[in-house]
């Protein structure tokens, strides 16, 4: 991939085993911040392997290495998956316009309704035009049925709705799609904060999880996009789409210092199968292009 | 987390303040601020490596005016480095381009959820509203659900035309379509709206090439996030050399996001910002100005204008 080429290039082009100064560290450095680690985390993670190795002898493939490893230990902790655990468990969908939120929900009907549970889908974006469509088309390719009203309808009522026609038909998951808003919009912060609150009046312990969707070409607005969001519907995990792309999502190793939310899923494509658990390793591997 | 420019520079220079001239240490440890801030605010490390060359020759020996300190100054000088790069050809706002035979053929492309299909709508009922022109949009999306009636509903919400969906028919074509009726109806404008593809989709940038042979677009759209990371000189980069572009409409603009991707991809196609996106509502667009796009991205605008004055 083009991201992670650059990236083995300009480690390639400085690491052809000779001594690890102060010169390759810039370089190194700027390697990270290429990938959108940001300038912080670069330093950090530079710095450390300066620590163990300054004026010894490196190589371009032992870098990479020790950085991708270094990486993976960082994120280890917050690859985990989804876990349900109520009855219905609640699955609140939330993120900036266009990251990819209807696309996951019709990819983890299909993963869950696959796996024998009762799934139904909740078509809270009532201001996109042609939004309840989409989720609607993605509901009837996992076969899982949609609560939806018409657009402009008001996003917590339908979700009100659901979640009592999900209790009464006896459904194991519900997922419900909210519509695009940026995080600095407070207006529609609060609107989604309303959609919570109506939530807990079926139910107080719902949502059981509100999974933030990131946009894997997203650079370091990531960060307020979490730590806003978070405020908000208390984020339990996050799902990063778009990793087949040439981005690579290197931000989310800054995140996961920083805020220590799981990963729950990536998504890697358009159609509904393209939806994979997050693996530390294989995506610490990736952002290095370690083999 | 992200400190603003101007703080930045304050506790590096602000000692500096008696001096009369930016020696080339000044200038130095000012530009280590400046790449920092620049790289936070998601603007492409090569980008930002020629930019800082550039503002180095501009700033060294620069006489500091007595009411200002060196931090003002250098920022002044890199805020000016930065409308110049962000500019096209000194064209405050260029717009789109519309000197062409009437139906002019208008290509949206860009990756998945960008806001292409947003935009289509935004700049149709503009140019209707604006400048009384007959426009004719059409969704080449025949791969994300509901796409083309997303596309459709928009057209009814501003009363601009939409050519009719014939279920199944491939995007080529329906461009094809979409020129005939504009020919034959009479239309000024045709806005083709297409799918979201990644730019190393081989196959779909193959498809999106047929329909510019097609058609042979005026103006080729690439819209882009605002919120875009360092991969925007990559995709940029691809849309370029793959299919051609015009111009680039910045979306989400009224995010909180520093766009720094308006100056990779500047950089990196030599083609002009056009138009901004500036939320999610129809009449949510605005030309390009070339000095606010730079306040944001150095993540100030007052400490410019300070200087202005001094
Ligand atoms: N290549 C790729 N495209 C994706 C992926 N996930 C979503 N998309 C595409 O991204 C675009 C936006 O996806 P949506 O699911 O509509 O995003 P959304 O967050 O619901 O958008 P809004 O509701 O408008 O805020 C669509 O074209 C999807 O097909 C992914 O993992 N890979
Ligand atoms: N806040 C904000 N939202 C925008 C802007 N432009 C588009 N959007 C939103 O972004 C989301 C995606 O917009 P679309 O126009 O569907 O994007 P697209 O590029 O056509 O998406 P695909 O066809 O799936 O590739 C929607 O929720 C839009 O409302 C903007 O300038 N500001
Ligand atoms: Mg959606
Ligand atoms: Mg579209």
């Amino acid at each position: 991939s083009r991201s992670s080429t650059k990236l083995t290039d300009s480690i390639t082009g400085i690491f052809t085993k000779r001594k690890l100064d102060r010169a390759l560290l810039d370089e190194l450095e700027e390697a990270l911040i290429a990938a959108d680690l940001g300038p912080a985390t670069a330093e950090k993670l530079t710095k450390a392997l300066a620590k163990d190795r300054f004026d010894k002898e490196v190589t371009s493939d032992e870098v990479r290495r020790l950085f991708a490893d270094e990486i993976a230990k960082l994120l280890d902790p917050v690859a985990k998956p989804l876990v349900i655990t109520q009855k219905p468990h609640v699955v609140l969908v939330v993120g900036v316009n266009g990251s990819g939120k209807t696309t996951t929900i019709g990819k983890l009907a299909r993963l869950y309704q696959g796996q024998g549970k009762r799934v139904m889908l909740a078509a809270g974006d009532t201001f996109r035009a042609a939004a309840v469509e989409q989720l609607k088309i993605w509901g009837e390719r996992a076969n899982v049925p949609v609560i939806a009203r018409g657009e402009g309808a008001d996003p917590a009522g339908l979700a009100f709705d659901a979640l009592t026609e999900a209790k009464a038909s006896d459904i194991d998951l519900l997922l419900i799609d909210t519509a695009g808003r940026l995080q600095n919009k407070a207006g529609l912060m609060e609107e989604l904060a309303k959609i919570v609150r109506v939530i807990k009046k079926v139910d107080p312990s719902a949502p059981h999880d509100c999974l933030l969707v990131l946009d894997a070409t997203v650079g370091q607005n990531a960060h307020s996009q979490v730590d806003i969001f978070k405020q908000i519907c208390q984020v339990s995990g996050l799902v990063i789409t778009k990793l087949d792309g040439s981005a690579k999502g290197g931000v989310l190793v800054a995140l996961a210092e920083r805020f220590g939310l799981p990963v729950v899923a990536i998504g890697v494509g358009e159609g509904q199968d393209d939806l994979k658990p997050f693996a530390a390793q294989e995506f610490a591997r990736s952002l290095m292009d370690v083999a | 987390m992200f400190e603003k420019l101007s703080e930045r520079l304050g506790g590096v220079l602000d000692k500096l303040t008696k001096r009369g001239q930016l020696s080339e240490a000044d200038v130095d440890e000012a530009l280590r601020e400046v790449r920092v801030a620049l790289l936070e605010a998601d603007a492409a490390l090569p980008v930002v490596k020629d930019f800082i060359t550039a503002v180095r020759a501009e700033a060294v020996g620069e006489k500091v005016t007595k009411s200002v300190t060196p931090g003002q100054m250098v920022i002044k000088i890199v805020h000016d480095e930065l409308v110049k790069v962000l500019k096209a050809q000194g064209n405050e706002a260029p717009g789109l381009d519309l000197t062409h035979t009437p139906p002019v053929p208008i290509l949206m492309l860009g990756l998945q959820g960008s806001g292409k299909t947003t935009s289509t709508a935004k700049i149709s009922r503009r140019f209707a509203e604006k400048q009384g022109k007959k426009v004719l949009m059409a969704s080449l999306d025949t791969r994300r659900p509901a796409a083309q009636q997303q596309l459709a509903i928009l057209g009814e919400q501003t009363g601009i035309k939409t050519l009719p969906i014939i279920p199944g028919e491939p995007p080529v074509a329906i461009a094809k379509r979409a020129m005939n009726t504009g020919r034959l109806e009479g239309y000024d404008i045709v806005m083709l709206d297409t799918a979201g593809r990644l730019a190393i989709d081989d196959e779909l940038m193959a498809e999106l090439a047929e329909v510019r042979d097609a058609v042979k677009p005026h103006e080729s759209l690439l819209v882009a996030d605002a919120m875009t990371g360092q991969d925007a000189v990559n995709t940029a980069k691809h849309f370029q050399d793959k299919i051609g572009i015009t111009g680039i409409m910045l979306t989400r603009i009224d995010g909180d996001a520093r766009g720094g991707a308006a100056l990779s991809m500047r950089a990196v196609t030599g083609k002009p910002i056009k138009l901004l996106g500036t939320g999610e509502k129809l009449d949510a667009i605005e030309d390009f100005h070339a000095d606010r796009v730079a306040g944001r991205i150095l993540g100030m605008g007052d400490i410019v204008s300070l200087v202005e004055r001094a």
